[in-house]
């Protein structure tokens, strides 16, 4: 079997637990117990006033529902009420530093939700008559424009939905230009590094690719040994898919040479754009010789994370690859802009359809009026105080913790669990903090790294708060050092402590049903 | 530059901690043919939020919203009303902006929600359970697609000729790249039972749609039948979630998949996204669902909480093995939507579904009134197609010109399939009766 | 070849599994070193009895929350029984790995196979290394 022992404890054991008071209600003042809508609510019950149908005779032709949904409702201030006490169980960026390494967790600047909410945008149809949207697509245009100067590349995919979706139109748009070679049954092979990711080699997977690994070296970069190995043989080379500045914080110093030898063997550069913030108006990935790279707008461009999504991706291509770029895509002419929907005509090279309409259009608009606000200066700026207050955090826990490499890092600061004591690890420091009143780091990724901590600070913390953080790790570092065995009970003062992963996952309880009769007459 | 706290004072204090000159010194790994001096040409300089608000207001004030006039537009995505409530809860900084909810000691708000929600897709589509979303409906259609080939370790997919031509085109994509087979059934406003005789002991599954693009309902039954015989899955796709409210949900037709784009339920139009992708299966096929899943637990306290689990179906543990690269879901659309399916219930849902179907059953009477055109789809929930004399690109554009947005032409989604006299319109909650008989008076002067 | 087995023997892999071989039988599991370095196991995908195995294809795949784990068949031949209470009680694996928790059963083809396989003390040895 392959053994992967990468596991962290996932139930819950040692440290005290909380006999302290006990209250009736389950509330500990200001942080309240909710139960679910299901327990609150009733199918009879509604927060909405609709006026009464009239009655008609129904069109469905038989084709009714015969039993009700059993959806629960709940009034309008029950609601409210269910939604703001659950809220108060999250933490987010409004309330502190959210150092999660290869997320970029900025501040969400809320005059990009009012222009998100214009109606002019909010509100129209993606397939009203395009002469009554020229706006929206002239919008498009000018944050593709935003974008292909930023990176310096000649055309952008603008309908991916996500980073991961990102990753996908480039691969398809690699895989397009390999058809059209006539080279597809031989090239299937795209190297991906043990560091990256894993949306890379599911991606290239989901492309009908294989995966090869290269290893990384003792700098945490590629291992350019390893890679010229690996292209040894190249007739079969796909690409490479690479994160740059990489997954351990690293700029790629030898991105020109990858560059240069992955087409010499006949493939492209797939460049993973996650780490973009580090060096937006400092480095134009178009000058390093990539063929495709997603940008998330959610990271590097400020539209709001949402607990999860919604992203967007959109991908920058070559000049070797645009014209394989998904439909539909913006043209502009003589009489405006206009939407190509059909892979025919002037889509007749696409390599097809990522999704319904046009893209992400609610965080197009937040990404340009971010881009807008900040400007070229402001953008390079942020990049730079990025990179800086990430070293900042490096110089200042270097003393106490174990940086995993030597040297300067970009965007995001790497360190592994060598100097903590066999009792306590990674996920034991990332628990203490939230004791601290902050979101954990990015623990365990990258791969390469035994018991990663890999913390991304972003330019939007003041210097305060980087110290007031800084004051806390400190402090935590030191105990796991000396092994404080209580640290494995963390965290005692967060709305939850340790949840029981294992118990999930062995009897998946995915939904809400209702208890059955016998049971409740026993309570 | 308001976004930025840091001062010249911090700068030159905290490069003198790490002990460097400049930020230049980070940069030093860049090869120095790549590095920029300046900023970067042709982009201008930071604005101030009026400036930026001018410039953003005058590229909304180009477009004509749906609010404006008269508007009939649906196939996919649907104009409704959203309460107030949603967007105020949406908005809340702890849901905003906060992340995956990988940390669920400090997550349980998101946590507890993405659980009601699955709960909510579950029961409204009468399926065993419901993954905590997809990025919309047409990727969660491909998705499934994909996703019946690993059950049945076959590949071969068919889709309708009613299914919505984008998820068609999606699906196509995604399948292409794996080289999975995939059979387009020729476009049918009342076809969906053709995939009865399209489904063979090689198909995964087939995928049909109900209300379909063209707003015909149709109890697939009889297909889902037709593909068990032959070891296939039934994939059932609905674009008009508001539509369950009324209609035989996927799970009483024999689905063992059902997708859908959740939009009209606490979204907005938005151009088109961000939506929100519903996907629910069998208990059986649990394990193969792509997409994060929330599920029950507890705490070390003995408290009862929730956890994202069965991640490692995922790409972060499986990698190359995973059952799909998605990493994302919805998030804050799926927020939206189960805030607004709490304030409906079962109560307001099958209120609100019953005005849409008495707005759409009104509009047919009244344009079936009209010399000339004739309703196509013989049963329909809030939208259906009709035919028109001439060619409905040049009448809608002439009922445009008086302020009626008459739907969407059918040569759109399908070119040079001979549709191009047809039009799909749609009535919702939003549409008065005032809007309706406009739209036959002006149709009636257009012809 | 298929009837040197009178007695029953076990043999361990360098990739954790047991295998014990009795007849032309053979039963596969993990290791109780495997199990311990896996964590709580929560989910096992065990092969469908009647498939055909050649050795070293994946048989089947163990899962803990972080991590998923593809185990190998470690002799060629068909599968002829999986141990179907593991679907309900993952747990066994860790509380019992060399007896309750077995995974499947293979008709092996060829004895010979074992040849190369560790015998108890080997592998305990073989495992000192790897810590």
């Amino acid at each position: 079997m392959t053994m992967n022992s990468t596991g962290r404890p996932t139930t819950p054991s040692g440290g005290e637990t909380m006999s302290d008071i006990q209250t009736v209600s389950g509330s500990r003042g200001l942080m309240q117990h909710e139960d679910l809508i299901f327990e609150t609510g009733c199918t009879n019950k509604t927060g909405v006033d609709l006026p009464a149908p009239k009655g008609l005779k129904n069109r469905l032709g038989g084709v009714a529902r015969k039993r009700s949904t059993e959806l629960p409702g709940l009034s309008e201030p029950e609601t409210m009420r269910h939604y703001v006490r659950l809220s108060q169980k999250n933490y987010a960026i409004d309330l502190g530093l959210f150092p999660l390494g290869s997320c970029t967790m900025k501040h969400n600047p809320r005059l990009n939700e009012k222009v998100a909410r214009m109606p002019g945008f909010a509100d129209i149809h993606p397939l009203q008559p395009q002469y009554t949207v020229q706006g929206a697509l002239e919008l498009i245009d000018q944050l593709a424009g935003w974008l292909k100067k930023l990176t310096g590349m000649p055309a952008v995919a603008m309908s991916p939905k996500a980073g991961a979706h990102g990753e996908f139109c480039g691969m398809m748009a690699i895989r397009r230009a390999i058809i059209a070679r006539g080279e597809i049954e031989t090239r299937t092979r795209v190297l991906v590094p043990a560091s990256a990711h894993g949306t890379n080699p599911a991606t290239a997977v989901q492309c009908g690719f294989k995966v090869d690994e290269i290893k990384a070296d003792k700098r945490g970069r590629v291992d350019m040994e390893d890679f010229k190995a690996k292209l040894e043989t190249s007739d079969d080379i796909a690409g490479i898919m690479l994160t740059n500045p990489n997954t351990c914080g690293l700029f790629e110093t030898d991105i020109r040479e990858i560059a240069e030898l992955i087409h010499q063997a006949g493939g492209y550069f797939y460049c993973d754009g996650a780490n973009f913030n580090a060096i937006m108006g400092r480095v134009r990935p178009g000058d390093l010789g990539i063929d495709a790279m997603h940008i998330n707008l959610h990271k590097t461009f400020s539209t709001p994370h949402g607990g999860g999504g919604p992203g967007a991706g959109p991908t920058v291509l070559s000049d070797a690859l645009a014209d394989y770029a998904p439909v539909p895509f913006v043209i502009h002419d003589e009489d405006g802009y206009k939407l190509v929907e059909e892979a025919e005509g002037e889509g007749e090279e696409a390599f097809g359809r990522l999704c319904a309409f046009h893209g992400q259009m609610g965080m197009f608009t937040r990404a340009l009026t971010y881009m807008l606000s900040h400007g070229a200066d402001g953008l390079k700026q942020a990049a730079e105080d990025a990179v800086l207050n990430a070293n900042y955090i490096q110089a200042r826990m270097k003393t106490v913790m174990t940086p995993a490499f030597d040297g300067y890092c970009m965007h995001e600061a790497l360190f592994s669990d060598a100097f903590t004591a066999d009792n306590v690890g990674t996920l034991d420091i990332s628990k203490a903090l939230i004791d601290e009143g902050y979101h954990p780091m990015t623990m365990y990724f990258p791969l390469v790294v035994h018991g990663a901590m890999l913390i991304e600070p972003t330019e939007t913390e003041s210097r305060a708060e980087l110290d007031r953080f800084c004051d806390s790790l400190e402090a935590i570092a030191e105990r796991a050092k000396a092994g404080d065995e209580s640290l494995k009970g963390a965290p005692y003062l967060a709305p939850m402590r340790r949840l029981d992963e294992t118990q999930a996952a062995r009897k998946p309880v995915l939904r809400w049903y209702k208890p059955e009769p016998e049971k409740i007459a026993a309570e | 530059m308001r976004y930025l706290p840091l001062t010249p004072e911090d700068r030159k204090a905290m490069l003198a901690t790490i002990g460097a000159k400049s930020v230049d010194e980070f940069y030093t790994d860049v090869p120095e043919a790549a590095r920029l001096d300046g900023t970067i040409e042709g982009l201008p300089d930071h604005q101030g939020e009026l400036a930026v608000e001018r410039h953003m207001a005058a590229l909304a004030g180009k477009n004509r919203t749906a609010s404006e006039g008269r508007f009939f537009a649906g196939c996919g995505a649907y104009k409704h009303h959203v309460p107030a409530t949603v967007d105020h809860i949406i908005q809340r900084s702890e849901f905003l902006t906060t992340y995956t909810p990988y940390q669920p000691e400090i997550a349980q708000g998101t946590l507890q929600s993405l659980f009601e929600f699955q709960s909510q897709v579950a029961a409204l589509t009468a399926m065993d359970v419901a993954n905590a979303s997809m990025y919309d409906g047409s990727t969660a259609c491909a998705e499934a697609a994909i996703m019946a080939c690993r059950v049945t370790k076959r590949r071969r997919v068919v889709l309708s000729g009613g299914l919505h031509p984008h998820y068609a085109a999606a699906t196509r994509t995604v399948c292409e790249a794996q080289g999975i087979e995939v059979v387009q059934l020729k476009p049918g406003i009342d076809d969906e039972l053709a995939l009865k005789d399209a489904v063979d002991d090689k198909t995964s599954c087939v995928i049909g749609q109900s209300p379909n693009v063209f707003g015909t309902v149709t109890d697939l039954s009889p297909v889902s039948e037709a593909a068990h015989e032959q070891g296939a899955l039934m994939v059932s796709v609905f674009t008009e979630t508001v539509s369950l409210g009324m209609v035989t949900p996927p799970g009483e037709m024999g689905a063992d998949i059902a997708v859908g784009e959740g939009q009209s339920i606490g979204n907005p139009l938005n151009f088109g996204g961000p939506y929100v992708g519903l996907f629910a299966t069998t208990k059986k096929n649990m394990r193969q669902m792509p997409g994060r899943l929330c599920g029950e637990t507890e705490d070390a306290d003995g408290q009862r909480g929730f956890v994202l689990t069965l991640s490692t179906r995922e790409q972060h543990i499986r990698r190359d093995k995973a059952t799909s690269n998605i990493c994302t879901n919805a998030g804050l659309c799926t927020l939206a939507f189960t805030a607004h399916m709490t304030l409906l219930g079962d109560k307001g849902l099958t209120q609100l579904a019953e005005l849409n179907h008495e707005a759409a059953c009104q509009l047919a009477d009244a344009l079936e009134g009209v010399d000339g055109v004739e309703i196509l789809s013989p049963r329909f929930f809030n939208e259906f197609a009709f035919r028109v004399p001439g060619n409905a690109e040049a009448v809608l554009a002439q009922l445009d010109e008086k302020d009626v947005i008459g739907g969407v032409r059918a040569s759109r989604l399908f070119p040079g399939k001979g549709m191009d006299d047809v039009i799909i319109a749609c009535a919702t909650e939003c549409t008065t009766e005032d809007d309706i008989a406009a739209y036959a008076q002006a149709l009636k002067e257009v012809l | 070849m298929t009837e040197q087995f009178t007695q029953q023997v076990t043999f361990y892999t360098e990739d954790h599994e047991w295998v014990t071989v009795h007849g032309d039988m053979a039963t596969v599991g993990i290791t109780k070193y495997a199990a311990e370095q896996l964590g709580d196991v929560v989910f096992v995908e065990t092969p469908e009895v009647g498939k055909t195995v050649k050795k070293g294809d994946d048989l089947a795949v163990v899962e803990s929350v972080k991590a998923a784990s593809d185990v190998y068949a470690p002799m060629s031949g068909e599968v002829v029984d999986t141990n179907g209470e593991l679907a309900d009680a993952p747990e066994k694996v860790n509380e019992h790995p060399e007896s309750e928790g077995w995974f499947c059963v293979i008709k092996f083809s060829d004895g010979a196979e074992t040849e190369g396989l560790m015998d108890k003390d080997a592998y305990f040895e073989f495992c000192k290394g790897e810590a």
